[in-house]
């Protein structure tokens, strides 16, 4: 038996201007995948999860998530956003609000949950993630790896079915690292569906189920992390992997 | 100096109040907060249409905020004084003329302060509450707004220390405010001007040193319990 | 314009104009040269000076300009030794009175947008102009002052701009510049909507005409504007 199919992408193409950005992407995620997208800056990875919840529109084909038509006209949008999470690089928290209030922001002001069950549900993901003693505090005193862990719970707090992340480690200094994709570790082991725009490769070969290598806006290789790292059959890919593990 | 003082301070402070019409500091601070507190939303609204999406609001909201910022507020005064009596058919007092004159002027300035800090709010903050699933208004009003708004506080003090001191223009239309209590004091002594107006220069030194300088230590004290310092 | 205005009425309203221009430039160079000064005094290491011109500034920054205005003419005369008051009475003391004012109000705000302009500088730009060779006012005349002046350019031009149409605050003490003379033509013809019509569009044009100035200075003193001309 296959898992249905939670995000589907159908001959998509982008252009910024003159850029063609995304080249004909198509591509399927099953429920509880963990989809791992790699490839050097500039290869469109980050475009293609910010067209799953139309942070970015496109220009031909179409992404369809949980059924819906993304990009379709009619759509009601802020409806779809609740349905998928999004962890940013620079983790986006909001300054002005607690911990705590950040992540009860959606659940309370746009699902108009009652206060107290969103808090605590926010409880419970803060103290998921390993944060439950800062509620009280505000962003500007955790640490980055600190806050891209509360931006994971704020994401989770509308319980969607599915997680994009966006190069969640990449702004982070080295040693904070760990904490968070520990977290992201943690999710994927409970069978959350998650695409991952990252370099982390141990965290590729761990628990990713499959790779997915792009370069200048296709996607070059779809597999699973075993042949991927193990077997590298395409050049770039070669090249990109000696890349990012320093060999020259 | 200090025979002045004690004698007239009650016409400084409240004018002929309450044997003749409320005056002096006390009308100062009520237009200057009346003044300020119409003019916020109607700033607000303009740095929107600013930063609109569509062209031609963008346009307009901008034409209409040079002009206003293009002429000097004694002649946006004179304007209310002779045309809003024309449009309205109604005689409209020196104090609703000026309440008038100042919540436009201000508007347009305090719309360039806010639209400042709306643009200078992370593009990455809307991002993250529309992919919460937050509506345009709510991903402004909870999110741009609050920061925009805090970020530019130190803008938006120095609007109202403006504000106050412009109201003393009423002073031209006979509104009866500090500037012309000073004034009607000067006239019943005749020869202490001097006096007389280093008295009125105190009194907004005072008020408007103190006012920016509380107004900075509170914004001090908020960023530092959000550790933005 | 005669069928807007009779010709009288149109001269003596451009000859408010010509008052306007007049006492914003006067006020404008004063208020420029105080404002230099003033910097050079807070730069001194001597802090007396330093708490001298602090004070000067508040106080400029926190008294309404029409009182300025008219603690000059109602109340600085009183001090003033008397051969000087009468000259200045027989000569229009209004405008003078009135150009000081406005002079010292804007060098306290134009001090502080030319002091900020130079701390922006950063102090790496000083220390490799001294291990260049370059003395104190060599440093200052080819590296800092260039560079924080671009930096002050646009707040100064905003502040020429409200000097401009501070400038009409000067009709309460009686200077007949542009507003005065406004009141005065519709106290005179009830042409309400015509009058302060076009003394509006004078005013729009002054500040606009400035504003160009400041947006053409600011193009010219951008570096790297030639090599841009040709991407």
């Amino acid at each position: 038996m296959t898992a249905p199919v939670i995000v589907r992408f159908d001959q998509v193409n982008k252009w910024y201007g003159q850029n063609h950005v995304l080249q004909d992407v198509s591509l399927e995620v099953a429920k509880g995948e963990v989809v791992v997208v790699c490839g050097p800056s500039g290869s469109g990875k980050s475009t293609l999860i910010r067209t799953i919840n139309a942070l970015e529109p496109i220009q031909k084909g179409s992404v369809t998530l949980n059924g819906t038509a993304v990009h379709g006209k009619g759509t009601d949008l802020n409806k779809l956003r609740q349905s998928v999470g999004f962890v940013f690089q620079q983790f986006n928290l909001f300054p002005h609000m607690s911990v705590l209030d950040n992540v009860t922001f959606a659940p309370i002001r746009i699902q108009k949950r009652p206060r107290a069950e969103a808090e605590a549900l926010a409880r419970e993901l803060l103290a998921r993630v390993g944060l439950a003693e800062k509620e009280g505090s505000f962003p500007g005193f955790l640490s980055g790896g600190q806050q891209q862990r509360v931006a994971i719970a704020r994401a989770l707090a509308l319980r969607p079915p599915v997680i994009l992340f966006d190069e969640p480690t990449s702004a982070l200094d080295p040693e904070m690292v760990g904490e968070v994709l520990q977290v992201m570790k943690s999710l994927a082991r409970d069978g959350m569906t998650m695409i991952c725009v990252t370099h982390e490769m141990g965290f590729a070969r761990e628990v990713g189920d499959r790779v997915i290598f792009m370069d200048q806006g296709r996607i070059v290789v779809d597999t699973t992390p075993e042949l991927f790292f193990d077997a590298p059959d395409h050049p770039r890919v070669r090249r990109f992997l000696s890349d990012v593990r320093g060999e020259h | 100096m200090l025979e002045i003082i004690s004698n007239y301070w009650l016409t400084f402070l409240i004018g002929q109040y309450p044997n003749g019409p409320l005056g002096g500091l006390a009308m100062t601070m009520i237009v200057a907060v009346l003044s300020i507190l119409m003019s916020f939303p109607i700033a607000i609204g303009i740095a929107m249409a600013r930063l609109s999406a569509w062209g031609w609001l963008r346009m307009a909201s901008a034409a209409l905020s040079s002009f206003v910022r293009g002429i000097p507020l004694l002649m946006l005064i004179f304007w209310c004084y002779f045309v809003i009596p024309i449009m309205t058919g109604y005689a409209v007092s020196g104090f609703w003329t000026l309440v008038a004159a100042l919540t436009i002027y201000e508007a347009a300035y305090l719309s360039e302060v806010i639209r400042a800090g709306m643009a200078a709010v992370p593009k990455g903050q809307t991002e993250a509450a529309r992919s919460l699933g937050g509506g345009y208004f709510l991903t402004l009003r909870s999110v741009v707004l609050p920061q925009a708004l805090f970020n530019v506080l130190p803008g938006i003090t120095s609007q109202f220390i403006s504000t106050i001191k412009e109201t003393s223009l009423g002073y031209v239309i006979a509104v009866n405010e500090l500037t012309f209590a000073a004034n009607q004091v000067n006239n019943q002594l005749l020869t202490q001007p001097l006096q007389v107006f280093t008295i009125l220069a105190a009194i907004y030194f005072l008020l408007c040193f103190l006012l920016s300088r509380g107004l900075s230590a509170l914004e001090f004290s908020i960023r530092r319990k959000r550790g933005l310092i | 314009m005669d069928f807007l205005l009779p010709a009288d009425q149109m001269a003596m309203l451009l000859w408010g104009l010509r008052t306007t221009v007049l006492l914003f430039t006067v006020a404008w160079v004063g208020a420029f040269a105080l404002a230099v000064i003033l910097v050079t005094v807070r730069a001194t290491e001597y802090r007396p000076c330093r708490w001298i011109v602090d004070a000067f500034v508040a106080y400029h920054r926190n008294v309404p300009l029409l009182v300025q205005v008219m603690f000059w003419y109602f109340g600085m005369p009183e001090i003033l030794p008397e051969g000087i008051r009468f000259w200045l009475y027989d000569h229009n003391a209004e405008f003078s009175l009135a150009a000081i004012a406005l002079a010292l109000g804007s060098s306290a705000y134009q001090a502080e947008d030319i002091r900020s302009g130079l701390r922006a500088i950063p102090a790496t730009q000083f220390e490799a102009a001294r291990a260049l060779g370059c003395n104190y006012l060599q440093t200052m005349r080819f590296i800092v002052v260039p560079q924080a002046l671009r930096i002050s350019l646009p707040p100064l031009v905003g502040r020429a701009l409200l000097l401009f149409k501070n400038t009409s605050v000067a009709m309460a003490i009686g200077v007949a510049e542009l507003t005065y003379r406004t009141r005065e033509i519709e106290n005179m013809t009830f042409k309400t909507f015509t009058v302060f019509g076009i003394a509006t569009v004078l005013y729009l044009l002054g500040t606009f005409a400035l504003m160009g100035l400041g947006a053409w200075l600011e193009r010219r003193t951008t570096p790297g504007r030639k090599e841009r001309r040709h991407a």
